[in-house]
């Protein structure tokens, strides 16, 4: 089963209550944001895009290109307010309206129709959006979309592996992104930015300095986008009187200027008050998020610490109430509710199907002190998590050694709930991974970070794009198929060898490491090209004034201007293949219970016909997740595989290439585009998610999964994705949060990156009787003792979903 | 001699404190009418049989989850006390030596030396009494309960940690009159409990028994959330601290 942390739908919010906020004002705009609203394309953004390209392009630098067309977006954009917000800023003309970025990717008129028309994931398009499409975007961008040109000149090798499904390319939609904000925006405004650009390109040395230009051209980028963001801010204070002229609400005449007041300060000065802050970061969220459409858009990072100072100076003073702040919170939680993720089509759909934007905050983390962060914002955010229960942003924790055990115990009492947040993340292992990859303490603390999926980073200083995902168990497909891949019918890699002449498993595995290293040297290559190309051609003037070292350096968050460059590939199905290969060590080669030729033509046959040989490798063979060193120990020769094959390659501008393990939504197509896998594995299949380990592969319980998940490597990678299944009785009452409690602290010790918590409910357990193929590891609390709800009978199964709550 | 464990379960949450590993000998000496794990019951082969170097290498492995938890390992069935006391003895010294807490459920129907031997190495006992009155016993449990009740007694002048385990079948030792039996025998014996557990009685075994080509013997009311609290109650105010489990 899909794991149901993402939704394909808003309203599949499965909580039915149309009342959730703390107040009657955030009960009204989180209805409308979840209940009224249709997501929707907003063209406004390419029709300004346009033409400020129509006008400027051929005529200045790269940059300069980019900020010149930011800034008459910001000039010209519908401005949104809605009645009774607080916080204001739409990606969008309005609301749930998704911009297009043509220049990425210039949809075709069928890639319209399939947004509007498609039952998941929709996007409504009307006639004139169609018409605007076909008549002014097209025209112009069709042959300039990155995505074309990335077409054009990835190589031949690249496409048919890509085609194959081996591995799917992040930034052929999308920006390079995955970036998180530090504290810089509540100390300076846009103002003060654009003043130390001007004083860089002032202090320009042309005769000594041979990048001067190149410095030149981006710093100048640098001050268009940050004239954009201060315009942007104008506009909004001017608008909100305007609006106030003619308001006869009395109360909502008062907010509209009040509003105003607060965009006179932000985003052009640094923010005075809390509910400035908060409106700063949001106004850099959607400058960001306009500017291109990267992964996971941007996140707030350390929110709870940002926003702290003001937090407590204000309660001090009397000028904020604690209910005063959730309330500005909350409204904040509806703005980012009200993006959508932009419309994806073809491969990148199936790898991420969803509206989430992956938006994340971090609460309770470290301070740059390595003291504890955890403070009363801390657990003012979990209770706004709490009680709007929205998809967006998503909402995490970490948890630290230092973390008192009421914080984590308050997390697991909203996670039990069942909607899967807030998901946990581990400080101390946070911290690691960075200092693996040789960042300094001192920014690793500050910053270290856990961001839109799970990867890690340091927010504020660092360029960390994931480039795509790795399909690792169909690599070992292609060892076995001699480099032939059944979905496409092409020959897409090289022969390794006919494994029927293998005579030990080392062969084998050696055969599928030459495989691997075939993948990823041309995945490797492709990501160089795309790489080269935005540095080139797209940059992010407005991201890298935010990011840490690019202004200093005069380079772009996309050309290794950040102080750290990190470039993930994220490889999925680790427990597939790990439990391939015992099937292979154990059975083929050790107690020969089958031949090497039995086995191939039982993949090829999906099993039908020899269930004999399923029997062995299904029941009979030792498996990920059980906490069994025989599979384990092949978990860590494959994660070594994969270390040695993508780890610390060099890319273009200067980043280092780093594994991780998280899916989003990949494992279900990397599935489908599979044959079955010699572990019992149906063909078509749905991989397992993150480092979960195979469906029915564990037997043993979470504490067994926890413990072979451990013996990964974690802290060499920038993350790894762990789900575990409950139904709600098995962590009932005070003593199931202890429990639980107990199961992340150990996990957490032994160096485990995240975890996250799925509750199953009443309509999950009466799918899992229909469907029981699909439920293999959900455990359920029967009486006085728990069980896997697929070994109980009918008549326990009902009595279970008949005592099983429906809604939290 | 190795006797065989059918079972061992991971992250058990309900025999004891925290999250323990439970294992399940085969083989007890009753035959209560209402038991769910009527598999246990007979002494015939079934499971794995295990060195005590083996069964202690598996137990450990969750040991840190013990740790941060407060749990350790169980010792269930069928019966502990039924099986081989050389082996029982050696698990629970090696589980000593690892710094494992040890649970010990089990119905009382030993030998009072075979307590003897090994309730300095338990942390906890979960001690099962069925019913106080003796017929009743032998009707439902094929055995007598005065060595249980001896060895309760022993037991607990030992100074050992017991938490009784009632379950609670309606019809057979739910009434007012067996409560007060009972807490007369309790006081009249000086019996020390940590605590009483009140496990209502449920049918999640019937499965079972048709599995083992068995007559259910599962053929009992349920008794209500009313009835349940009235015997909790009669046993507070008799000042023993209840749970009730579901």
């Amino acid at each position: 089963m899909a794991e149901t942390t993402f939704s394909c739908n808003p309203r599949s919010d499965r909580n039915e209550r149309k009342d959730r906020g703390s107040t009657d004002r955030i009960k009204n705009l989180r209805r409308i944001s979840v209940f009224e609203s249709e997501p929707c394309i907003s063209m406004e953004r390419a029709v300004l895009l346009t033409e400020a390209y129509k006008k400027y392009e051929g005529c200045v630098s790269a940059p300069v290109l980019r900020g010149l067309a930011f800034k008459h977006i910001m000039e010209n954009r519908t401005l949104y307010i809605e009645k009774g917000s607080i916080i204001v800023g739409e990606k969008g003309h309005k609301p749930w309206a998704a911009p297009t970025f043509p220049e990425l990717c210039c949809h075709t008129l069928e890639d319209f129709d399939n947004m509007n028309q498609r039952e998941k994931v929709f996007f409504r398009v009307s006639e004139e959006d169609k018409r605007i499409q076909r008549d002014v975007i097209i025209p112009y961008w069709k042959e300039r979309a990155m995505m074309s040109k990335m077409d054009r000149l990835l190589p031949k090798e690249w496409h048919k592996l890509f085609q194959a499904g081996l591995y799917t390319e992040f930034l052929m939609q999308r920006g390079p992104g995955h970036t998180v904000a530090d504290g810089k925006i509540y100390q300076k405004g846009y103002f003060d930015f654009y003043h130390e650009i001007q004083a860089q390109i002032d202090g320009l040395d042309y005769n000594n300095d041979l990048d001067a230009l190149d410095k030149k051209e981006e710093w100048e980028g640098m001050k268009l986008v940050c004239e954009g963001m201060m315009i942007f801010g104008e506009r909004y204070a001017a608008l909100a009187r305007e609006l106030a002229e003619i308001e006869e609400d009395l109360q909502w005449k008062k907010e509209l200027l009040e509003l105003a007041e607060v965009c006179d300060v932000v985003p052009k000065h640094a923010p005075r008050t809390f509910r400035q802050a908060v409106q700063m970061y949001w106004f850099t969220h959607i400058g960001v998020t306009v500017e291109m459409n990267n992964w996971d858009a941007y996140s707030p990072g350390k929110l709870d610490q940002h926003l702290e100072p003001f937090y407590e100076k204000e309660l001090d003073d009397g000028t904020l109430t604690r209910d005063e702040a959730k309330e500005i919170l909350e409204s904040l939680w509806v703005q980012f509710n009200n993006q959508p993720a932009p419309p994806k089509v073809g491969i990148t759909l199936k790898e991420s199907a969803t509206y989430t934007d992956f938006c994340n905050i971090n609460t309770g983390a470290l301070r740059p002190d390595g003291g504890c962060g955890v403070s009363d914002l801390s657990y003012l955010i979990l209770e706004v998590m709490d009680e709007m229960k929205l998809l967006q942003p998503s909402s995490n924790v970490q948890i630290s050694r230092k973390s008192p055990e009421k914080f984590l115990r308050e997390a697991i009492k909203i996670s039990r709930k069942g909607w899967g947040q807030p998901a946990f993340y581990n400080s101390e292992a946070i911290i690691q991974e960075l200092l693996y990859l040789g960042k300094s303490l001192d920014d690793a603390r500050e910053s270290g970070i856990a961001s839109g999926c799970v990867e890690t980073g340091t927010a504020g200083k660092e360029a960390y794009v994931l480039t795509g995902y790795l399909n690792v168990p169909k690599v070992f497909e292609l060892v076995m198929n001699r480099g032939f891949d059944t979905y496409t019918g092409k020959q897409v890699a090289p022969d390794q060898g006919d494994l029927r002449t293998f005579t030990s498993y080392k062969e084998v595995f050696e055969a599928f490491y030459r495989q691997l290293k075939y993948v990823v040297d041309v995945k490797v290559a492709g990501n160089n090209v795309i790489e080269k190309m935005y540095m080139k051609e797209m940059p992010v003037p407005l991201l890298s004034v935010i990011t840490d070292d690019c202004i200093k350096s005069g380079k772009d968050y996309n050309a290794g201007g950040a102080r750290y460059n990190t470039s993930y590939i994220q490889c999925v199905g680790i427990a597939t293949i790990t439990d391939s290969l015992a099937v292979m060590k154990k059975h083929v080669f050790e107690d020969k219970t089958m031949s090497m030729d039995e086995l191939v033509h039982a993949c090829k046959d999906d099993f039908h016909g020899h269930e004999r040989i399923l029997d062995l490798v299904y029941n009979q063979t030792p498996k990920y997740g059980n906490d069994d060193d025989y599979a384990d120990d092949l978990l860590k020769d494959v994660a070594q595989a994969l270390q040695d094959a993508i780890a610390g390659r060099r890319t273009p501008k200067g980043s280092k290439t780093v594994v991780e393990f998280l899916p989003t939504t990949c494992h279900v197509y990397f599935g489908q585009v599979m044959g079955a896998s010699p572990n019992g594995r149906h063909a078509g299949v749905a991989l397992p998610d993150g480092i979960s380990p195979e469906k029915g592969a564990d037997r043993f319980g979470p504490t067994a999964v926890i413990k072979s998940a451990s013996k990964l490597d974690q802290l060499k990678t920038g993350g790894a994705l762990l789900n575990q299944k409950f139904t709600p009785k098995v962590i009932e009452g005070e003593e199931g949060i202890s429990h639980v409690a107990a199961l992340i602290r150990s996990y957490f010790a032994m160096d485990g990156h995240h975890i996250q918590f799925n509750v199953i409910d009443k309509e999950t357990l009466l799918d899992a009787q229909k469907h029981p193929q699909e439920y293999e590891n959900l455990i359920v609390r029967v009486a006085g003792y728990s069980d896997y709800f697929n070994n109980l009978d009918r008549a326990l199964q009902d009595e279970i979903i008949n005592r099983t709550e429906q809604s939290f | 001699m190795k006797p065989y464990i059918f079972n061992i379960q991971k992250f058990s949450l309900h025999d004891g404190p925290g999250i323990r590993t439970t294992v399940f000998f085969k083989g007890c000496p009753l035959r209560c009418k209402w038991c769910h794990n009527p598999e246990s019951q007979c002494f015939e082969p079934a499971g794995d049989l295990y060195t005590v170097r083996e069964l202690i290498k598996i137990l450990k492995k969750d040991q840190i989850f013990y740790d941060q938890s407060g749990g350790g390992v169980t010792l269930s069935g069928g019966e502990v006390m039924a099986q081989d006391m050389d082996y029982v003895e050696e698990i629970l010294k090696a589980l000593n030596r690892e710094g494992i807490s040890v649970v010990i459920d089990t119905s009382g129907y030993g030998k009072t030396e075979d307590f003897d031997r090994i309730f300095s190495h338990a942390d906890l006992f979960l001690y099962d009494l069925k019913t106080i009155k003796e017929e009743v016993h032998k009707e439902y449990t094929g055995v007598s309960n005065e060595r249980i009740l001896k060895n309760l007694k022993y037991l607990s002048d030992q100074g050992a940690t017991i938490e009784l385990r009632m379950i609670m079948v309606k019809g057979v030792n739910m009434d007012q009159e067996t409560i007060e039996e009972t807490i007369t025998w309790l006081k009249k014996e000086n019996i020390k409990l940590n605590g009483i557990t009140l496990l209502p009685y449920h049918e999640f075994g019937r499965e079972k028994y048709k599995k083992l080509g068995r007559e259910c013997t599962q053929n009992f009311e349920k008794s209500s959330e009313e009835e349940l609290l009235h015997v909790k109650k009669q046993l507070e105010t008799a000042g023993y601290p209840v749970k009730v489990h579901n």
